[in-house]
């Protein structure tokens, strides 16, 4: 019965979409508030139905209603509460309506917290916001039905990918679609704004904090799926230029540019309509992941040639949302009117080379991810593309931007003194020579590049701050009046910088300065790795909840001493007869002793494969690092959400 | 993300190279690994023979094995597995007329983003 109820919520969340998607653009049109006023309702009613969708279809899973078809494909009676839990979007029709439920709640926050917009604008928005939302909506219960029920219900459940059982995993989706879903909403901005035709500061001021929630969900979601990938893979690596991972990090790369060309259309009125068309292309290359993902298309072009249902739909949707939103935009941006102008050396400047240095570097992992679906396609042959032509191409393009990335928030708007800029950043150069110098002395021309633009871009973070706080030229007190009253964006904002440069220098020394060891080992048996001696004890039989497992214990040696104790588990999960490898991993955030095994032979022993992978927290604390910059950020006064209405009755009261 | 996970699974995730297939010639299973890491494993999405657990990748990393053993320089043992399996072996897609938009399309991308900077400044002036 609970199928049917969020089969009808997800129906009727359609209908008030459809609605939503059309009456208030009339009413704005035509000046008529009851139909604008429409909107907020439909919003919030949306989110309240697919909230009840979510909840039924959570509800089949924790209590194992196998005649869900949905249900009884991927989920398993022995599974942990957990992962009944999370396996309800650990599957396609599970994450698409995890997505609407993300979209909706948006909307619902746009409909709360838009208040103080203006109305027209508000309207068009939320209408937006609803021609998305059919569409997956549609998508949804057309090709992907959830609730869609199986007869005779199977006697228990096929399983989840054992894969996907892990914690980490069980958290990235939903990390991930706030950041794709709330780019929607900068999208939806854009789009309205083209409607309405004027880009003022408002605008800018109110498409920022949204776009700040997205980048730092995309940014924690990309880093727990790396954190992932790292500790359950077991090869060490943590990023492998994965279509499905550019998938997201496209969207991420748009964003990013997104947020800081934002910058300037508040502060400065520059760049406005480049701001309106980013927004646009951030949120369809969230879209074009969608569609990379759910498709199909990647495991085979012909794959999906045969069987396009699904991935047709999405390209569709596509089509329609970056195709009209472009021809908008075509038509509409040159009334836009071109902003105030600026040097090249200023602040302006310096984030429009930003853009242009991430959006070039997008293009090109864009390049990368399609070239060889369309070689396939046009049966042009085909090759294979992979880290070493990202390597050779992201990494050369992006590096102008890291080197001037400290030198940015130091220039003034309109007209910057570049020279000062980079006197103030003597510390910065300094330790950069430092720290480059000391790693060329290991002879790694390439690590003493990286560590030498994390020390660079770190160091400038913090110049940054003392500047603005007069650190050293000023009394303690002064500094400390001076820190209070610092806008939280800039506080933010250089945090997010020195996350930069703590996730390049875990990239750098990770991918330089690595050891590995892989070797047969016997009970009793030692290794030396890194400095540390590891010993062998030999491997037990382990019974997990919904697995068996072989567990080695290999003791980590310091002095002959006993210093710690790695666990590596090869597990079997019998209901899908699959095997998965648990690395063990002893960190002092300095650095990983990783250990991960492999079969077992008669002769040999046991293969054990160690590593030694230093910095390599620093890629996920420094991700951490740059989330809680945005959401600082997002904090301001300037753009809480509510804040234009308040300030415009401030002035009332007085 | 997911189906990039379910694609995985679809290989065995067994341990990849295991010691038994490493080389007695220490130099030898240095040019074996370094070479691997540049080869995809043709059934695997994305993944390189020398992290794969699939049956074929493990065929793929015996077979580089031999051919080093039995002399071939690095790439001739290259040559002989991109005869084999075409170019779609190699992870680093080689330069050929098919993939010249793939290799010079970044530098055409900065050059378009440096030009519109520049005509940006030009009619502003």
């Amino acid at each position: 019965m609970t199928a049917e109820l969020g089969n009808f919520a997800l129906a009727l969340a359609l209908g008030l979409a459809l609605l939503q998607a059309v009456l208030p653009l009339y009413g704005a049109a035509r000046g008529r508030p009851a139909l604008m006023e429409l909107a907020r309702h439909t919003a919030l009613g949306q989110f309240l139905l697919a909230a009840i969708a979510f909840g039924a279809l959570t509800r089949a899973y924790v209590y194992s209603d196998f005649s869900v078809s949905a249900v009884a494909q991927n989920s398993h009676s022995l599974k942990p509460l957990l992962y009944r839990l999370t396996g309800v979007w650990g599957n396609h029709e599970g994450s698409l309506l995890l997505w609407i439920l993300i979209l909706t709640l948006f909307g619902a926050m746009v409909a709360v917290f838009g208040s103080g917009l203006r109305k027209t604008l508000q309207a068009r928005v939320l209408a937006v916001q609803a021609m998305i939302g059919s569409g997956f909506l549609a998508f949804t219960l057309l090709t992907s039905n959830p609730f869609a029920r199986v007869w005779p219900p199977p006697l228990d459940g096929a399983g989840l990918n054992p894969l996907l059982q892990d914690p980490g995993l069980a958290f990235h989706p939903p990390l991930l679609y706030f950041g794709y879903v709330g780019l929607s909403v900068a999208f939806s901005f854009a789009v309205a704004a083209l409607l309405e035709g004027r880009v003022d500061r408002a605008w800018a001021r109110w498409v920022r904090p949204w776009t700040l929630a997205a980048w730092a969900g995309l940014t924690a979601g990309i880093a727990l799926g790396s954190w992932w990938a790292y500790y359950e893979l077991g090869w060490g690596g943590f990023w492998f230029w994965d279509p499905v991972e550019n998938a997201s990090f496209m969207p991420w790369l748009a964003a990013t540019a997104l947020l800081h060309s934002a910058i300037a259309a508040e502060r400065r009125q520059a760049l406005r309509s480049w701001t309106v068309l980013l927004a646009i292309v951030a949120f369809s290359l969230s879209l074009l992941g969608t569609f990379l993902v759910r498709s199909g298309v990647l495991t085979s072009v012909h794959a999906f040639a045969t069987d396009p249902e699904r991935g047709v739909f999405i390209l569709l949707l596509l089509g329609i949302a970056t195709g009209g939103a472009l021809a908008l935009y075509a038509w509409r941006a040159p009334a836009l009117g071109t902003g105030v102008p600026f040097r090249p050396v200023s602040r302006e400047g310096a984030l429009l080379l930003n853009n242009l240095v991430l959006v070039t570097a997008c293009a090109t992992v864009l390049l990368g991810t399609l070239y060889p679906l369309f070689l396939d396609a046009f049966d042009a042959g085909k090759v294979s593309v992979g880290p070493p032509y990202f390597t050779a191409t992201f990494v050369p393009l992006i590096a102008p931007a890291l080197v001037a990335m400290a030198i940015g928030p130091m220039l003034a708007w309109k007209r910057g003194d570049l020279a000062g800029a980079l006197g103030r950043l003597w510390l910065a150069a300094l330790g950069a020579a430092l720290a480059a110098g000391a790693t060329l002395a290991y002879g790694e021309t390439l690590a003493a590049l990286g560590l030498g633009a994390a020390a660079w871009i770190g160091l400038g973070a913090l110049v940054e701050w003392s500047e603005r706080l007069r650190l050293g030229r000023a009394p303690a007190g002064e500094a400390w009046r001076r820190a209070r009253s610092m806008p939280r964006a800039a506080w933010g904002g250089g945090l997010a910088h020195l996350g930069v440069a703590i996730v390049v220098a875990g990239i750098t020394a990770s991918q330089c300065f690595q050891s590995e060891l892989i070797l047969a080992m016997k009970p009793g048996d030692r290794a030396q790795i890194a400095g540390y001696a590891i010993r062998f004890d030999g491997v037990s039989e382990v019974q997990g909840p919904n697995y068996r497992a072989e567990r080695a214990m290999l003791s980590v040696l310091r002095d002959g001493a006993p210093a710690a104790v790695l666990t590596p588990e090869r597990r079997f999960y019998p209901v899908e007869r699959q095997h998965t490898t648990e690395a063990a991993i002893r960190t002092t955030l300095f650095a990983d002793l990783y250990a991960v095994i492999g079969e077992e032979d008669a002769q040999a022993g046991r293969t054990v494969r160690l590593y030694h992978n230093p910095l390599v927290p620093w890629i996920w604390i420094g991700a951490i690092v740059m989330a809680f910059g945005a959401l600082i950020s997002l904090s301001d006064r300037r753009l809480r959400l509510a804040a234009p209405a308040r300030r415009r009755r401030q002035p009332a009261a007085a | 993300m997911l189906a990039f996970l379910l694609a995985l699974a679809s290989a065995p995730a067994m341990a990849a190279l295991d010691a038994s297939e490493m080389l007695a010639d220490p130099a030898l299973e240095a040019r074996a690994r370094t070479l691997a890491k540049t080869l995809r494993c043709v059934v695997c999405q994305n993944q390189s023979i020398d992290d794969s657990g699939a049956d074929l990748a493990r065929d793929l990393r015996q077979s580089l094995r031999a051919r080093l053993l039995a002399g071939d320089s690095d790439e001739e043992a290259l040559a002989y597995l991109t005869h084999r399996y075409g170019d779609y072996v190699l992870l680093e897609p080689p330069l050929k007329p098919a993939t010249w938009v793939l290799w010079f399309a970044p530098a055409g991308f900065a050059a378009i983003a440096a030009l519109l900077a520049l005509r940006y400044f030009r009619r502003r002036e």
